[in-house]
């Protein structure tokens, strides 16, 4: 039977399917952070059991640490106690930790891919909606609930329903300016926020073989945005030449036999999708969110639409913006460059080139917050932190946050952030915060102007 | 796992679409580390004022209603995974939500925690929405083993759907662990013949 790179992925994995049931599946990797971990490992010790693989589990601290001074105690005594509390039950149950102060710590979606954990044809899970970032690598890659969390301590296996399957095909050549941020954009704006319900998505087609790793992780990072469970795209050369050589990846004889069968997930011709979408990438352009979630998207010379839908009314309120109108020249007070979304080195080079010799507006408060320490001492190393602090730009260290507001990073209620994140929800970045997601480019260009600008036409060097 | 059977309760009515886990829980809030108390904070910035003070148009804060069922509008649950969402809605005392659609990681969860989602079709929604809103005393009845959700008033006479297994948690309290535990040899027997 021919079968879709999922097909392929889950297969391999499923270790016995309950009669009239769900499938047990086995889990290559888990990655824990400590928001969502604490509970999990409360229930494992209320039952009095241990985890199963703890070599298959890796943790980190993201979500809800300080990004300024990590080298002291957290101030805030919650954050401390639930950071602590990870510390004590990866010691207690011998799970590998790349904390505060570790080299290798940072957003546990930045991090994993950068170290080489991150592997095609594996499956992988996290207590994190965004995990469906690794499906850039051809990895089926999801976010769990903290149940789910203790199941795969437990056991290393989850009990699930296979989902169905979406293809989206973008062929073409992508206009200037755009960004793999300003596909996924236009992606969720066509389909919406509910389209991928149900299903994991492929991304087929020459605008996702042509992009680069980071491009593709910015992407399949934004498929839980369209309702999906996860997003992947085929691994190909691009894929293993950045697996390859990193610090967790196989080596010598191993490496071979692992890209022999890397080789083989490609979806066979003429398999079938439940569900399958086409675009074309000359249709798209740079994108911009207006309302309250991520497929209130329009592109970013066109002007908000007009409905009298009670929803699309209260997102409009929220925002406090009117149909109809553009956000061309909108002030804003606020720019984000971070998250799991766009806290790669490649944001941040494409950010530094276009402020070099600029000054961010006098209005405006930029962070930058790399995605881990490893981003961050690129920066430095690559005389980006020079180009962004004498921009006025404040760079900090690794974390989620003004993503979700967790830590003391957070927007000021009322204010606009031109954010490079993945959620515009009411309250995501603080509460009355108010959010418009785009690009690392539409995001530094608003720093330097002190308003939303079209860089649809914009000859940029 | 508490067990679910039936149930026979008043009804909130929540008719705002696309409500998000942000929206259940703010971040904020994440930082306990146990799973209790989040209730309070359940639609923190739609019930509360920055300075704490309640914000009476809100459909939690009105006194007319009440219930174990919440009725929101659709794609319910989207957004971030935090099981959070969940434990706050029961903590709160919610038993069942209904919607025309959940998001998938918050059904899950949900139902790992004896929470049952319902889904009906968004005409249904439509007109139970109305109802409830004018009639805040009307019961509706949820009987899980035969998959009924009743409300004679509206002569609202649904049989809805649920993955048999999870149904069978749920009359049995039972969960996931359990289930896989019981199925450690299948699962070594597995990991030595893939690697």
């Amino acid at each position: 039977m021919k079968k879709t790179l999922f097909d392929k992925v889950w297969d391999a994995h499923v270790v016995e399917t309950v009669p009239n049931g769900p499938q047990i599946l086995y889990i290559d990797k888990h990655l824990i952070h400590e928001v969502t971990s604490p509970q999990a490992f409360a229930e494992l010790e209320q039952r009095g059991i241990t985890l199963a693989r703890p070599d298959k589990t890796v943790a980190t601290a993201d979500h809800n640490v300080p990004t300024l001074n990590q080298h002291l105690t957290i101030k805030d005594a919650l954050s401390r106690k639930q950071v602590e509390m990870l510390t004590e039950n990866c010691k207690n149950h011998n799970v590998t930790l790349y904390g505060l102060g570790h080299k290798y710590q940072g957003i546990v979606h930045v991090m994993a891919p950068e170290l080489g954990i991150t592997q095609p044809g594996m499956t992988m899970v996290c207590g994190d909606s965004h995990t469906s970032t690794h499906g850039a690598f051809g990895t089926i890659a999801f976010g769990i609930g903290t149940s789910q969390v203790a199941q795969v301590f437990a056991s290393q296996c989850l009990l699930l329903n296979k989902p169905k399957k979406m293809r989206v095909t973008v062929n073409g050549k992508l206009n200037k300016n755009v960004l793999p941020k300003d596909v996924i954009l236009y992606i969720i704006a066509q389909l919406g926020t509910n389209s991928g319900t149900g299903h994991f998505v492929e991304y087929a087609g020459d605008v996702f073989e042509n992009m680069s790793m980071e491009g593709r992780m910015t992407v399949c990072n934004m498929s839980i945005e369209m309702g999906a469970r996860g997003g992947m795209i085929a691994p190909d050369e691009t894929t293993f030449e950045y697996v390859k050589g990193k610090e967790f990846s196989p080596g010598g004889t191993d490496w071979d036999r692992k890209l022999a069968y890397w080789k083989t997930l490609a979806t066979d011709e003429g398999a079938r999708f439940d569900t399958e979408y086409h675009f074309n990438a000359t249709d798209i352009l740079p994108m911009i969110t207006y309302g309250t979630n991520p497929g209130m998207g329009i592109k970013i010379n066109e002007n908000i639409p007009t409905s009298d839908d009670a929803s699309f009314e209260k997102a409009l309120k929220y925002m406090g913006l009117e149909k109809g109108q553009s956000l061309i020249n909108q002030p804003i007070n606020y720019v984000f460059i971070g998250s799991c979304t766009n806290s790669r080195i490649e944001d941040f080079r494409l950010a530094a080139s276009h402020i070099k010799g600029k000054q961010k507006a006098t209005n405006v408060t930029a962070l930058i917050v790399p995605g881990s320490q490893q981003v961050a001492k690129q920066i430095k190393e690559e005389g980006l932190q020079d180009i962004f602090e004498s921009a006025g730009f404040e760079i900090r260290q690794s974390g989620c946050s003004a993503c979700l507001g967790m830590n003391e990073d957070k927007i000021p209620a009322g204010e606009y952030c031109v954010s490079t994140s993945n959620r515009n929800f009411e309250g995501r970045q603080g509460p009355g915060a108010r959010t418009l997601l785009a690009s690392p480019l539409v995001a530094v260009l608003t720093a330097v102007e002190g308003k939303i600008v079209d860089v649809t036409e914009l000859e940029l060097a | 796992m508490e067990k679910f059977t039936k149930l026979i309760s008043q009804a909130v009515p929540l008719s705002i679409e696309n409500v998000d886990t942000d929206q259940i829980i703010p971040a904020r809030f994440l930082k306990a580390t146990s799973k209790i108390g989040f209730g309070e904070n359940l639609f923190r910035d739609w019930r509360y004022n920055a300075d704490g003070s309640k914000k009476e148009s809100f459909v939690l804060n009105d006194n007319k209603y009440s219930g174990k069922v919440l009725v929101a509008g659709e794609n319910f649950g989207c957004g971030s995974s935090r099981e959070h969402a969940a434990w706050a809605l029961e903590d709160y005392g919610f038993k069942v939500i209904i919607s025309s659609y959940f998001a998938d990681i918050f059904k899950g969860n949900a139902l790992n925690n004896g929470l049952l989602p319902i889904q009906i079709t968004k005409e249904k929604l439509t007109k139970l929405l109305e109802f409830l809103k004018d009639n805040p005393k009307a019961e509706l009845q949820v009987d899980l083993e035969n998959q009924m959700l009743l409300l004679e008033a509206i002569q609202l006479n649904e049989s809805f759907d649920i993955d048999p297994y999870k149904k069978m948690c749920l009359i049995n309290g039972h969960d996931d662990i359990d289930f896989l535990i019981s199925k450690k040899e299948t699962i070594e027997a597995f990991e030595t013949q893939k690697h």
